[in-house]
């Protein structure tokens, strides 16, 4: 009899197929710590306002810049993936949308929403500047 | 904190190859986990190309057949061959399901057979299910009553017994504790030591919805935990792998919905 210390783990992320649904809970954690980090930014530019015209410029020119944009472009992706899978969250936590079949619906529209809101916003961003 | 990687005595080892299929046109491999408790080595992925014609249309037909014709050491737990007894769960294309329900049609291309996610393995395809079982037996899965036994059964109105069955036949009482949900889960990977799971979170489920059962109140008391209940986070592995169909992660809202509204 080995000792039972010895016995191997089986694989778990190495073989399980990823479905829609633990995708979509993935994302919510990925999204929402991204979403975090992006507070310091929002402060920043809140910080920047509060300061004067010198230290707001310093803002702008970073968020015009390619990295800048590319942080907002995200933390936008972000925010109305979070948003919205956060919504399905509320609507699982009263009870419904458990049906296989149904939450994957919820799950698609999720996705569709954020990829149509985030073309939205930078639509209307780009036709400003 | 979660480890993703396995451990270096788990790591899958590339391992032997058997081609019993004789050149047969409807042929399919089978790569099998393989584990020897009585050497030093590491497991392996054992493949087997086996001619379809000479085995049913189950993937549990097609183990049998490997242990009868190929290789007797192959070692796996079934008994009924049809979907009850919940032996034979394993993780076969992916997925946790019952290696008898499972048809060898419905698997892309080569099937790939591994133990239920993991768990400790006693030996190729057998896991070790004793914390489950020792998490199953916290639930006191029994009914409780104070009142006075009656001169008969305790009854139940058909209502009332549709909170276990299901209106569909799919309620909690179908659960065959074959552990596929539980071992789906990612947060049960993670906190297994801790989270209940949704196996056994829908057995706790099964006697809080049972009316004869007069213990609600110090049932929920027992999961009111940020372990035991709240590491469920709708990930719903659980409910798409469930060879029964039942709805794990329904049954675990259930409970935390009463933890609210009971306040």
């Amino acid at each position: 009899m080995s000792d039972i210390k010895q016995r191997p783990l089986s694989p778990h992320l190495q073989v399980y197929r990823p479905q829609l649904t633990s995708v979509t809970s993935i994302l919510h954690r990925a999204t929402g710590a991204g979403l975090s980090v992006g507070l310091v930014f929002f402060t920043w530019w809140l910080v920047a306002a509060a300061s004067g015209p010198e230290a707001y410029g310093v803002f702008s020119s970073f968020c015009r810049s390619l990295l800048g944009v590319a942080l907002l472009f995200g933390w936008s992706l972000a925010f109305y993936y979070h948003l919205a899978n956060g919504i399905r969250h509320l609507i699982w936590d009263s009870g419904r949308l458990f049906k296989i079949k149904n939450a994957y619906t919820a799950g698609y529209f999720v996705l569709f929403f954020t990829v149509a809101m985030t073309a939205l916003s930078w639509v209307c961003i780009m036709g400003k500047y | 904190m979660a480890q993703f990687t396995l451990p270096q005595n788990s790591k899958v080892k590339k391992g032997d190859r058997y081609d019993v299929a004789n050149g047969a046109a409807n042929a399919r491999t089978f790569k099998v986990y393989r584990w020897d408790p009585d050497t030093e080595d590491n497991p392996r992925l054992d493949e087997y190309k086996v001619d379809l014609g000479k085995c049913g249309p189950m993937v549990l037909d097609a183990l049998i057949h490997i242990k009868n014709d190929v290789d007797s050491t192959l070692t796996f737990r079934r008994s009924c061959r049809e979907g009850i007894c919940g032996s034979c769960a394993m993780n076969i294309d992916g997925t946790n399901t019952l290696a008898c329900t499972k048809d060898i049609a419905d698997c892309k291309g080569d099937v790939k057979i591994t133990p239920l996610p993991h768990m400790p393995v006693v030996k190729d395809l057998v896991p070790d299910l004793t914390h489950v079982y020792a998490q199953y037996e916290t639930i006191e899965p029994w009914m409780k009553a104070d009142s006075p036994a009656p001169e008969r059964e305790r009854l139940q109105s058909p209502e009332d017994a549709n909170l276990l069955n299901g209106d569909d036949g799919h309620g909690p009482a179908g659960c065959i504790l074959c552990f596929c949900c539980s071992t789906s889960c990612p947060s049960y990977w993670w906190n297994g030591d801790r989270f209940l799971g949704p196996a056994i979170l829908l057995q706790a489920y099964r006697w809080i919805a049972d009316t004869r059962d007069e213990a609600t109140g110090e049932r929920l008391d027992a999961l009111e935990d940020p372990f035991r209940l709240y590491r469920c986070h709708t990930i719903m592995n659980c409910t798409n792998t469930c060879p029964k169909g039942l709805n794990p992660a329904k049954a675990i809202a259930e409970i935390k919905k009463m933890m609210v509204t009971r306040r």
